[in-house]
């Protein structure tokens, strides 16, 4: 019996529970003894000239050295985050001259101990010769406060699909809306923070709690002009990354630099209020939905134009309405698409990838136009979508917007979940309310998505498989798990191909010395093509042993066969032959056992699809709306460990949840953040959020032998546009027709006060 | 300024500034490193730890404060090999993924069920108000308080 | 996230809390649960130079019924005054009220006196003391004063404590013929965006508000309307009137308007059930 499939409870869970994760605050290595503490000292002001006095903190007791800009003039800039930012666009060590957001760290202190650097920050003397702000993407797009003169122009990326010129045409109903998808903060429960020191061998150890261990010391290597050997980038337990830690930072990044100026390790930690100034934020697009078709229900065209504000120094964030543009058109057949963006530069922190990255601002721009759609043809937007839904029969297909979608299965997708809800009871709840008058409105909201995982290029993946002469199994990765479970499921694996027990494997990651190559783990890539390494390393290993063992018998390879249940190779017709693996392993290499390197590419990325249904409760005295019931239908093929995938999908609809009705990253117009800790950003807790009902469909890729997709940002795209979709459903009876995210208690009071008026 | 104090029932003397925060004082001077920090304006719960049994924001009490007292981390949790039942609870529900939240999450369980030991699902979750998680949606750790609560029995 | 530097002095009853404050005047602070002066001290809004703990004495923790009121030590925790027997008997509002301060780590240190002398007009015990008409204790080297609690708050964070006075005891009168407490928050450890108390006793209402200014205030006009007779309904409508609430990114002053009436009509609701 294949373990594929089956619970098996995480093998990463012991240590988590007993003496805790060890992140990178909490290293103590030798390697880091007699570090440095740097403290950041950061902008106040959103746009500014500025002058640093860092004498009276040199001099305060205990600070080792302080850090501006004109320390760093000898440097050539930092290479710029991503590849298609304009070098002019870059963000640079230490701000040199103009400040461009609020939190932009202007120099770096050394002390002794943590608390001193607190003590010295505030001695930093900063004179601001304060410059216009611009914080209103439309006003950023008019370029007339220009960020970056160098670059000439706040825009940094602009992509367009489709003909706009009579798109409608030939449509009797054309709704047009603008709408938001406001800016959230990626909120990881660890903030960032790094270590690292030069060996006497001239080597650089680098920790950081990043999501991609080969990237990061490559992006270091190039920054300080070393050769990749010279680097060795270890990642340790990582407090979750939600795609803002896929990139290393320039506090990371300046701790290389000044431990090879002061002579010492170096290791950093941020506050809280600095992760949430300054690590960067997601989303953010101001988007306008333009949607046409007839008035017995179909839809045929579709506009889509998106303002990405990417913060002062663009990064992923510029890049992401690429993925709104690919999946645009979503589930729905619709020929007529076209979709305009522009990426701009405004006096705020940058944006960056957060859970979903570029494809919850699609599906929560298209699953808002049905609904308004179907509110203007006066149709049920669930039967509205039936009526749209790309049927399973044309798969595998290419959209309009040129997104190779795999497989597909939308209507039995959206048929579960609706049953599962008990759609209909809930409407006749909803009809029985509104006729008795209840103050308690209910609102039903749907939404039924697909989204693309491991792409859009097509990708790879490295794993090591190395059976060990005593018969236990080391696989290597190239992903980097920060609580997805990489260390389970990719034992699982090895485990089932090889016939060896699950509890004889160990998984490695992490760590660049130990794994040649690696992607890292972000854009739900890594079962699909992480796993499909481990389980084509797997194959590929058995092959080899099954050489070795036709060696070991005198036997033709044909006749050697693999048997799991005993955990090795006999000769068919005479099973008392039977070589076990750490025998076969052995006679490989007495010492370090059978090892097999591969590279896993896929053929292209993979679709994961569903639907969501949300009921809210809305108090219709004070407007304030309740999520009291989430149902799901996840579709990423292949289960292989349901404990870990109902986890991810858990943590990803309660971020979609969260967007929808309660964060949002707030400056006021002279670009002060307003939302700058927990306290006033509104992250949940388990007083705000139901269970999530999780029902089951698994329709398989036929892009990888496993047929798996990804699952880790699904969740958060379906559920964002169900549970808005349902609080603007709970008083569409009273006239309302939209109600931005997130839908707090008084933008929905607001609601219903202008509807009625 | 010298201060003693029992840290998962051993007793230590340490020296610290009187501003030294109780979870600096485990993590910096004890290197009990399990019991993390995620914020700084006491939202976040994740450096949960038990003073004299009851669950206490350790980032919102000074060292000093808690001197001559007995302080409980998760990594005095467990008797030896055996498992305290909410460790069990949060290991057969997958009530962690990254992990980061966890002890300050499983210290603030603890002190729950000590207080009601037979709570409802609401009485998980109104409980745990102060304990931040983005891993996991809170579903598996609501199962696991319960599962916890049930296996004690 | 880290304090500024202070020189730190422990006392454990009140004649030494007194002594210290006398001592060190406006330099120190008190230090009772910190679940409110140690976030302002690590954000470096209040830096004192000298905190003096009271949080290890035990002359101020206990409840005790005295005639016709309830008298409570000044640093009895909030944990501890939601379970009293005695509190949750004779006082049933008050135990209701602390179980909703903050979260549980916050009521096994936060202390009622704290709360009281710390002032937040956000905060639920001071709102619901004021609704109760309770008095304070208040303990200095020129002697015992007691203090009505509409009284005792002069402005925002601000009360009539001088820097070498201690609030000892709060004391409540009991005889509540009928209560309500609603508070309206974003989440539930958030702090009140509003909160409405009202108690009904000796044939009179008086109605708190939290969060409708820089002090709690009374729901003045709604009492008045009461008194003369007006209806739920139509005392609640001017809850508002009188208030200045605020605008933050939790709620704009209109709505927290609305709120107040909306809630403030729920909590007579109740306290007429």
């Amino acid at each position: 019996m294949s373990i594929l499939g089956t619970r098996v409870l995480r093998v990463e869970d012991p240590k988590f529970l007993t003496t805790g994760g060890v992140y990178a605050d909490d290293l103590r290595d030798p390697r880091l003894a007699g570090a440095g503490h740097v403290t950041y000292v950061r902008s106040v002001m959103a746009h500014a000239r500025l002058t640093v006095d860092a004498e009276a903190a040199r001099a305060h007791p205990g600070v080792i050295a302080v850090f501006t800009a004109d320390d760093f003039a000898d440097l050539d800039p930092p290479p710029p985050p991503m590849p298609f930012i304009a070098p002019a666009l870059a963000r640079p060590w230490l701000t040199p001259d103009v400040v461009r957001y609020v939190g932009e760290p202007i120099a770096a202190i050394v002390t002794e101990d943590r608390y001193a650097g607190e003590d010295a920050a505030e001695l930093v003397s900063i004179d601001y010769e304060p410059l216009p702000v611009v914080v209103d993407p439309r006003a950023a797009a008019a370029d007339e406060v220009v960020l970056h003169p160098a670059h000439g122009s706040n825009t940094a990326l602009a992509f367009e699909t489709g003909q706009l010129e009579g798109l409608f045409d030939g449509c009797d109903v054309v709704v047009r809306r603008e709408i938001t998808n406001q800016r959230v903060a990626p909120v990881p429960l660890e903030v960032r923070s790094a270590a690292c020191a030069w060996g006497d061998d001239d080597r650089l150890t680098f920790w950081a709690s990043t999501q991609s261990p080969h990237g990061a010391r490559d992006f270091i290597a190039a920054a300080l002009k070393l050769d990749k050997d010279k680097v060795h980038f270890i990642t340790p337990d990582v407090g979750g990354g939600f795609g803002a830690k896929f990139s290393v930072s320039v506090e990371d990044l300046l701790l290389a630099v000044m431990a090879q100026r002061v002579g010492r390790p170096m290791r950093w930690v941020e506050t809280r209020t600095e992760n949430l100034l300054a690590m960067g934020h997601g989303r953010a697009q101001l988007q306008t939905v333009t949607i046409g078709g007839s008035r017995d229900g179909k839809v045929d065209a579709y506009s889509l134009e998106v303002l990405q504000d990417t913060g002062a120094y663009p990064h992923f964030g510029a890049v992401l309405p690429f993925m709104t543009q690919m999946m645009a058109t979503g589930v729905y057949d619709i020929s007529k698409l076209a979709v305009r963006t522009r990426s701009v530069a405004t006096n705020t922190a940058p944006v960056l990838a957060y859970r979903g990255a570029g494809r919850p601002e699609a599906t929560a721009a298209i699953e808002r136009a049905m609904d308004l759609f179907a509110a203007e043809i006066d149709m049920d937007p669930a039967e509205l979508r039936r009526r749209n839904l790309l049927p399973p029969e044309r798969f595998p297909l290419t959209t309009p917007a040129g997104a190779n979608y795999d497989s597909g299965e939308y209507a039995r997708a959206l048929q579960a979940v609706l049953e599962a809800a008990g759609y209909d009871d809930l409407r006749a709840e909803q009809r029985r309310r509104r006729e008795a008058g209840d103050r308690k409105a209910l609102g039903i909201g749907v939404s039924v998505y697909v989204e693309i995982t491991a792409g859009p290029e097509a990708g790879e993946e490295f794993a090591r498989v190395n059976v060990k002469p005593d018969g236990s199994v080391v696989v290597y990765t190239g992903t980097s798990p920060h609580g997805q479970g990489h260390s389970t499921s990719f034992a699982m694996i090895a485990a089932d191909e090889l016939g060896v027990p699950v509890e004889r494997v160990t998984v490695v990651h992490g760590d660049t010395d130990l794994v040649a190559r690696g992607g890292g783990t972000g854009g739900s890539r890594s079962l699909q093509l992480g796993g499909s390494a481990v389980h084509k390393g797997s194959i590929e290993t058995v092959e080899k042993a099954r050489d070795l063992a036709a060696d070991m018998f005198e036997a033709a390879a044909g006749d050697i066969v693999l048997d799991k249940a005993r955990g090795g190779f006999s000769v068919t017709g005479s099973p008392d032959e039977f070589r076990s693996w750490a025998e076969v392993a052995a006679d490989a290499d007495a010492e370090h056992g059978l090892i097999v390197d591969t590279d896993f590419q896929a053929e292209g990325a993979t679709f994961p699809f569903g639907a969501h249904v949300a009921i809210v409760e809305v108090d219709l005295d004070t407007g304030q709306p309740r999520l009291i019931r989430h149902v799901t239908v996840d579709d990423a093929g292949p289960v292989l460990n349901p404990v870990i995938v109902e986890g991810q999908r858990h943590g990803g609809i309660a971020q979609g949840v969260s967007q929808a009705l309660f964060e949002e990253v707030l400056y006021d117009a002279d670009g002060n953040p307003q939302t700058t800790n927990l306290a006033d950003y509104a992250f949940p807790s388990a007083a705000e959020l139901p269970d999530f009902d999780l029902v089951e469909m698994a329709t398989p890729s036929p892009l990888n032998p496993l047929g798996v997709k990804g699952i880790g940002e699904a969740g958060t795209i379906g559920a964002t546009p169900a549970v808005q979709n349902a609080v603007v459903d709970a008083v569409a009876h009273l006239g309302v027709q939209h109600i931005e995210m997130p839908t707090t208690s008084e933008r929905v009071w607001r609601a219903i006060r202008e509807a009625s008026s | 300024m010298k201060l003693s104090l029992t840290v998962n029932g051993t007793p230590h003397d340490i020296d610290v500034e009187p501003r030294t925060l109780l979870v600096h004082a485990l993590r910096d001077t004890l290197d009990l490193t399990a019991t993390n920090i995620g914020c700084d304006t006491t939202s976040c719960g994740a450096c949960t730890v038990l003073v004299d049994g009851e669950s206490v924001k350790s980032c919102t009490v000074l060292a000093a404060s808690v001197a001559g007292q007995s302080v409980t981390t998760m990594e005095g949790l467990a008797q030896g090999d055996k498992w305290h039942a909410v460790q069990q609870g949060f290991r057969d529900c997958h009530g962690l993924q990254c992990g980061f939240c966890t002890p300050g999450m499983v210290m603030a369980a603890v002190s729950l069920l000590t207080e009601n030991p037979k709570p409802s699902a609401d009485d998980v979750r109104r409980g745990l108000e102060g304990n931040l998680c983005r891993c996991t949606g809170y579903h598996n750790i609501v199962a696991a308080v319960l599962s916890a609560a049930e296996g004690a029995k | 996230m880290i304090p500024a530097p202070f020189d730190y002095v422990r006392a454990d009853d009140a004649a030494a809390a007194v002594a210290a404050l006398g001592e060190h005047g406006d330099e120190a602070k008190l230090l009772a649960g910190g679940q409110s002066l140690l976030p302002l001290m690590k954000l470096r809004l209040a830096m004192p130079s000298v905190v003096v703990d009271v949080s290890r004495g035990t002359d101020l923790r206990y409840v005790r019924k005295d005639g016709d009121s309830l008298a409570i030590g000044s640093l009895t925790r909030h944990c501890d005054v939601a379970a009293d027997k005695i509190v949750r008997q004779e006082l049933p509002m008050l135990a209701h009220v602390a179980e909703l301060v903050g979260d549980p780590q916050v009521r096994h240190r936060g202390t009622i006196g704290g709360s009281i002398a710390h002032s937040d007009p956000s905060a639920d015990l001071p709102t619901a003391l004021v609704a109760l008409g309770a008095a304070y204790v208040v303990q200095g080297p020129r002697g015992e004063r007691v203090v009505p609690a509409d009284e005792f708050a002069t402005g925002f964070l601000e009360t009539v404590l001088e820097p070498d006075e201690l609030l000892t005891e709060v004391r409540v009168p009991l005889g509540v013929a009928g209560w309500g407490y609603e508070k309206f928050t974003r989440r539930a450890i958030d702090w009140a965006t509003v909160a409405v108390a009202v108690v009904r006793r000796d044939g009179q209402t008086r109605i708190a508000l939290a969060n409708m200014g820089p002090t709690v205030l009374r729901a003045a006009a709604s009492e008045r309307a009461l008194a003369s007779g007006a209806g739920t309904a139509d005392a609640a409508g001017s809850a508002d009137e009188g208030t200045e609430p605020g605008n933050d990114v939790t709620a704009s002053s209109d709505y927290r308007r609305h709120l107040a009436r909306v809630l403030t009509g729920r909590a007579l609701a109740a306290a007429s059930a």
